[in-house]
């Protein structure tokens, strides 16, 4: 189908509008469609993000496992929020539903940011633990590259410390 | 109380066109999303526990300490102020569209010269931002990273040690940070190269907007170019990534430039001040036509060829002739007819005497 408005590119909008009981049908092209929406607010229907992350959920979850309503699948234990609300909004309840629903989320994260691993900041006061293991993974790179330079006195040196680090952190979690 | 001369003032910090690479770069902005730990983020929340976010930043931000390392910080309640202040808060880039509806709920926590604001219930519990002119990301970063290291003494973030900080939208998780620069893109256009220029961005993970964030057009060739990867990159990863980019465009933006002025010199010029008399004269201006203006005067005085007006006017102009300052200025709601004269009055004012 070629757009209404120009005649020449094919048409890739599709839009359906009722007012008054009167159905409307327009097709255009990409081009002719953001010309015209200055003019008519909210013309193009925008591809919107909460939606389109919310389809990223469902799919790969095949047709009858796809969340019908809102209060499907599993449900925060701490928020109260349903698997299905998540999928619908595109965005968790809280802090908590993350590792609550991870085994849905990985592979949604893997495919947003291509990592499903936090390597940034670090809280001082909450994080004491993550602090050290972001330093200790920060040693054992150095130590690579050490160790590819065969520099062993400071790879040594290196190994000590992580050591030392890794001791620390396993008492830690005793106590 | 700052949040008053805030929404009485178009001039904002960032509009002073005086940190490196100003010619290209108007902007840097940074900032990251924090939510509370044990807390449902705003859009499960209701009035009270809403209230209670407000009251645990409100003791956050009112640390001395805090104070004493990055300057006092003041919140108010968004229900403080009439729409139109509202409105100029998002004009002025201190707070994002979203954080208008149910404003009842909502809060802003502002630093005098307004480089610090911090949102409270957006989409986040916290989202803090840190604005600066020209390209100054690092820098912004480096203030961003102290008033939240600030915060957390007395906040408890939501953070895992796996995902980084959480946040409401997946999209956010990990640093939770959104670094930005504002690009005057003329040359590009006219040589039309722009397309080509925005395709690569997209390729190397960064997305381009408008000038007034998601889903809006390019007014006035001012692009706003952003990370989009929040996970598994650090703070000074994404930054560094982002600088290089920028400093690609920048350098492809100058070149255009350069061969506009050396091929078609006349025609170069012509249009300038061709933007600079209607300006000056002209007596019926809509928001569009003024911003297209604006961005061939300044052009102009990027290059060197106008002098006399300065980038930092068309900065505190492009918020000043936004109906909502409009609006304030009069005293008075007016109809776009109205606007467009008085817009074209306002403008021939500040240009008097140039």
């Amino acid at each position: 189908m070629l757009c209404e408005r120009c005649g020449q590119r094919p048409a890739t909008m599709h839009l359906t509008e009722i007012s008054n009981g009167q159905k409307n049908d327009t097709h255009l092209c990409e081009v002719c469609a953001r010309e015209i929406q200055p003019q008519g607010f909210g013309f193009v229907p925008q591809i919107h993000l909460h939606n389109f992350l919310a389809s990223l959920l469902n799919h790969g979850m095949g047709e009858d496992k796809s969340y019908k309503t809102e209060t499907t699948g599993k449900k925060c234990e701490k928020c109260g929020v349903f698997e299905g609300q998540i999928a619908k909004q595109g965005l968790m309840g809280c802090g908590d539903c993350y590792p609550f629903f991870e085994e849905r989320l990985l592979p949604l994260l893997r495919r947003i940011h291509g990592s499903t691993r936090h390597t940034g900041k670090v809280p001082a006061r909450t994080g004491g633990r993550a602090r050290l293991a972001k330093e200790i993974n920060k040693l054992k790179n150095n130590l690579k590259e050490v160790v590819s330079r065969e520099d062993f006195e400071q790879a040594a040196q290196l190994r000590d410390q992580i050591h030392q680090l890794e001791k620390y952190m396993a008492e830690g979690s005793e106590g | 109380m700052p949040l008053k001369k805030t929404v009485n003032s178009s001039y904002s910090r960032w509009m002073d066109a005086d940190g490196p690479e100003a010619d290209i770069v108007i902007s840097s902005r940074v900032r990251v999303a924090r939510n509370l730990a044990g807390k449902p983020f705003p859009h499960l929340s209701n009035n009270e526990k809403a209230e209670d976010i407000i009251r645990a930043v409100r003791l956050a931000v009112e640390d001395k300490e805090l104070a004493k390392q990055v300057g006092a910080l003041e919140i108010s309640l968004l229900s403080e102020l009439s729409p139109v202040e509202r409105q100029i808060l998002v004009d002025k880039h201190l707070i994002s569209p979203d954080l208008l509806s149910s404003f009842e709920w909502k809060a802003v926590v502002l630093r005098d010269d307004e480089v610090i604001s911090i949102m409270v219930n957006e989409e986040d519990h916290l989202r803090i931002q840190c604005l600066l002119p020209g390209l100054q990301l690092k820098e912004a970063w480096e203030l961003i990273n102290q008033v939240d290291d600030g915060l957390e003494k007395t906040l408890d973030y939501a953070f895992s040690e796996k995902l980084g900080y959480l946040t409401a939208c997946p999209t956010n998780v990990g640093t939770g940070m959104r670094a930005s620069v504002m690009l005057h893109l003329p040359g590009l256009g006219l040589t039309k190269q722009l397309s080509g220029v925005l395709n690569a961005i997209n390729k190397v993970g960064l997305t381009v907007r408008g000038l007034f964030g998601e889903g809006t057009e390019a007014l006035g060739d001012m692009f706003q170019i952003s990370n989009q990867i929040t996970l598994g990159q650090s703070e000074e990863e994404i930054i560094d990534n982002l600088v290089a980019v920028a400093k690609q465009i920048i350098a492809q933006e100058q070149a255009a430039r350069r061969a506009l002025y050396n091929g078609r010199r006349e025609v170069f010029e012509d249009r300038i001040y061709r933007a600079y008399g209607t300006l000056k004269y002209a007596h019926i201006l809509t928001f569009e036509e003024a911003m297209r203006l604006f961005s061939d005067l300044r052009l102009g005085i990027e290059m060197g060829l106008v002098s006399g007006i300065p980038a930092k006017l068309l900065n505190e102009l492009m918020v000043k002739i936004r109906p909502a300052f409009l609006v304030k200025l009069a005293g008075q709601d007016m109809t776009a007819q109205q606007r467009d004269i008085f817009r074209a009055e306002m403008i021939r004012k500040e240009f008097e005497g140039s």
